[in-house]
């Protein structure tokens, strides 16, 4: 990693050179919610000054940038009796303005699930070299607790990360290519002074974080909470609609759809992001259902965000944006459900004078 | 103002990238051939039940098909192109390097224009995925193999396997029970290995018809049929989920150990390599880490069974 220091007026200059000469998206205000608050979203950006530079929050996460909607797997074309595979890997470069740390680690996370173990996703990796990530770091929503997860900072994953230092940014440069770019613009090493503006930046997000989760042995309260009450509780309020699993910035489970095309004279399969609170997710052939009610498909995905997945690769999946709380219909959101079950520890009514007293 | 020094060039993907990770692909050396799959023939169907037909499907490059291997217990993605793709658990001898079988029930879209395509049709696999029934295992053994309906489908690449290297184990009995005599699968091979290999078999039907005469009831009250050591048995189980709960309490309390007593597990793949995440339970895929698990995962696995 090599530091610099540029200011903020040439940090825009470089921007705008490098959006103007590549396929580029950054934030925009696309809309307004229903409480008038701006609603942004990554969207194509063709110049410096389309980009919502003191935006808050995306609606959407940057996953759908490495994990579109829908993405061909593979092509059939037929001929006679007979077909043809073809499976292609390509993606085009793209640069990816913006992104918070929670952001970077959430593909860092989406790193260690699809380019691990006996089977990378070429499609993935394709995508995921072809994309300049640069990201941006932010004052925490209220909602945020990204620091409860850890993920408040980021240490890789990124092309280029820049802190806001005041008339500055404090830029993280961990690729040649950003380097290399850096180049061409006034850039200069840091002194003492900004080292501290960075700190005093550090140590300001880190203490404005107003959402706290407490996650220590969440694995295995679920595990021992498997039967809770709050599971149904918390079930009866979800509306089985998905949306949660669209905007979470790491969930990426899908479903692998084939159709022909109207000429029949090719198919092609397809993958199409899914959500385990749809409700024929765990449907198998037949008509049985693993998991057949509300509550028990939202007890799974926070099953999967914060048990499973730590034991597969170590941390949870979650990177703690808030995204899924914001746009669930029916307000369910992570730090709610989890202080519930936690709570229903707490209030055990039960004697604790058994257990072994601290000497 | 297109700036030539700010253009990112294109990168492709090479082999390197993948450098890292252990290709353990059937051999393929190469790892990114995960999504294309071995182009194959229908080369017979035998037509089982009104739902159940078994296809013998034979890989048509000569390479590919002697490269191909698979461990009994295994499945791999049959590919319908236009259709989709369905995890199918391989029914034919894993000794057997000529053709595949996959006894298939039509249950739904791609099983059905399957079953509508006759002889000769293309088709495609992917895999084989999963893990296997630890036969080097239970070699020295007795073995009881235990199925419910179509579970008897996973079960016939161990019995192969069993019956191929019989002198290795002990005792081999089977327990099969069915909804109906027209149901019941593969009895012309039974009626052999009962015989000639002497592997005990036993079947029962829920209803019986006019011309059954064997037994009539549910899988459980062939228990007492059969004497148990449970210091020397392995026990397979497959068949549907609430056979599971009966026949592994049964087991359990015969007192057979827990990481003796195998279940094939069935869920509905989607990519068979661990990343769409549809055939997950608790934090286990069962396309990487099963179809087969020992009783202590699938006790340990909430919501498995």
């Amino acid at each position: 990693m090599i530091y610099k220091i540029i200011s903020k007026a040439e940090f825009k200059r470089f921007i705008d050179a490098l959006v103007r000469s590549n396929s580029s998206f950054g934030p925009r205000m696309v809309d307004t919610d229903s409480r008038g608050e701006a609603v942004y979203q990554f969207q194509p950006v063709s110049s410096v000054d389309e980009i919502a530079f003191d935006y808050t929050r995306t609606a959407s996460s940057a996953k759908h940038f490495f994990l579109p909607f829908r993405q061909e797997l593979s092509r059939f074309h037929f001929h006679d009796d007979d077909w043809d595979q073809k499976v292609s890997y390509e993606a085009d470069p793209v640069v990816l303005f913006g992104l918070r740390a929670c952001d970077i680690s959430a593909l860092n996370i989406l790193d260690d699930v699809l380019l691990n173990g006996h089977f990378p996703s070429a499609y993935y990796l394709a995508k995921r070299k072809n994309t300049f990530v640069i990201g941006m770091d932010h004052l925490p929503l209220p909602d945020c607790f990204c620091k409860s997860m850890n993920h408040h900072t980021v240490p890789t994953g990124f092309n280029l990360f820049c802190s806001d230092i005041g008339d500055e940014y404090y830029l993280a440069i961990n690729s040649s290519k950003a380097f290399n770019f850096l180049r061409e613009f006034e850039t200069r090493d840091p002194q003492y002074d900004e080292n501290c503006r960075l700190a005093e930046r550090r140590k300001l997000i880190s203490s404005s974080f107003r959402t706290e989760i407490d996650v220590t042995g969440l694995p295995a309260i679920l595990d021992i909470e498997f039967d809770s009450p709050v599971w149904k509780k918390w079930g009866d309020k979800c509306l089985s609609c998905g949306t949660c699993a669209m905007v979470c910035p790491t969930c990426y489970c899908y479903s692998v759809e084939e159709s022909f095309e109207s000429d029949l004279q090719s198919s092609s399969r397809q993958k199409r992001l899914y959500s385990c609170n749809l409700v024929d997710f765990a449907a198998v052939a037949g008509g049985h259902n693993f998991r057949p009610k509300n509550g028990d498909r939202l007890k799974y995905r926070y099953y999967h965000q914060h048990r499973g997945f730590a034991e597969n690769a170590n941390q949870q999946i979650c990177v703690g944006c808030n995204r899924c709380g914001k746009a669930c219909l029916a307000g369910i959101n992570p730090k709610d459900v989890i202080n519930d079950l936690r709570l229903e520890k707490d209030t055990c009514t039960t004697s604790v004078s058994s257990s072994p007293a601290r000497s | 103002m297109h700036d030539q020094r700010f253009v990112i060039p294109r990168q492709e993907l090479n082999r390197e990238d993948f450098a890292s990770s252990v290709p353990d692909f059937n051999r393929r050396s190469e790892v990114m051939n995960t999504d294309m799959g071995y182009k194959c023939t229908v080369t017979n169907i035998v037509r089982l039940t009104r739902q159940e037909k078994l296809f013998q499907i034979r890989i048509i490059d000569p390479v590919e098909r002697a490269l191909f291997r698979f461990r009994p217990g295994q499945f791999l993605m049959l590919e319908l192109p236009g259709y989709g793709e369905v995890p199918i658990s391989i029914s034919s001898s894993s000794t057997n390097h000529e053709f595949l079988e996959l006894c298939i029930r039509k249950a739904g879209s791609v099983t059905t224009a399957l079953f509508n395509a006759g002889e000769g049709a293309r088709v495609a696999i992917r895999g084989p995925f999963g893990s296997s029934f630890p036969m080097d295992e239970m070699a020295g053994h007795n073995v009881l193999l235990i199925a419910g309906g179509l579970g008897i489908a996973p079960l016939r690449a161990p019995l192969f396997w069993i019956n191929e290297h019989r002198n290795r184990f002990l005792d081999v009995s089977l327990l099969y029970g069915a909804k109906d005599p027209s149901q019941l699968l593969f009895t012309w091979q039974f009626n052999e290995w009962d015989m000639i290999s002497h592997i005990g078999l036993h079947t029962i039907v829920e209803h019986g018809s006019e011309e059954w005469t064997g037994k009539t009831g549910m899988i459980t009250d062939l228990f007492n049929d059969i004497s148990i050591d449970p210091a020397t048995t392995y026990a397979i189980v497959c068949g549907p989920p609430v056979m599971f709960k009966f026949v592994c309490g049964w087991l359990d309390g015969l007192g057979i150990p827990m990481n003796r007593m195998f279940v094939s597990l069935e869920r509905r793949m989607h990519c068979g390599m661990g990343k769409c995440c549809r055939c997950m339970v608790g934090s286990t895929f069962t396309c990487i880490d099963g179809p087969v698990f020992d009783y202590w995962s699938v006790m340990n696995l909430k919501e498995a069974i």
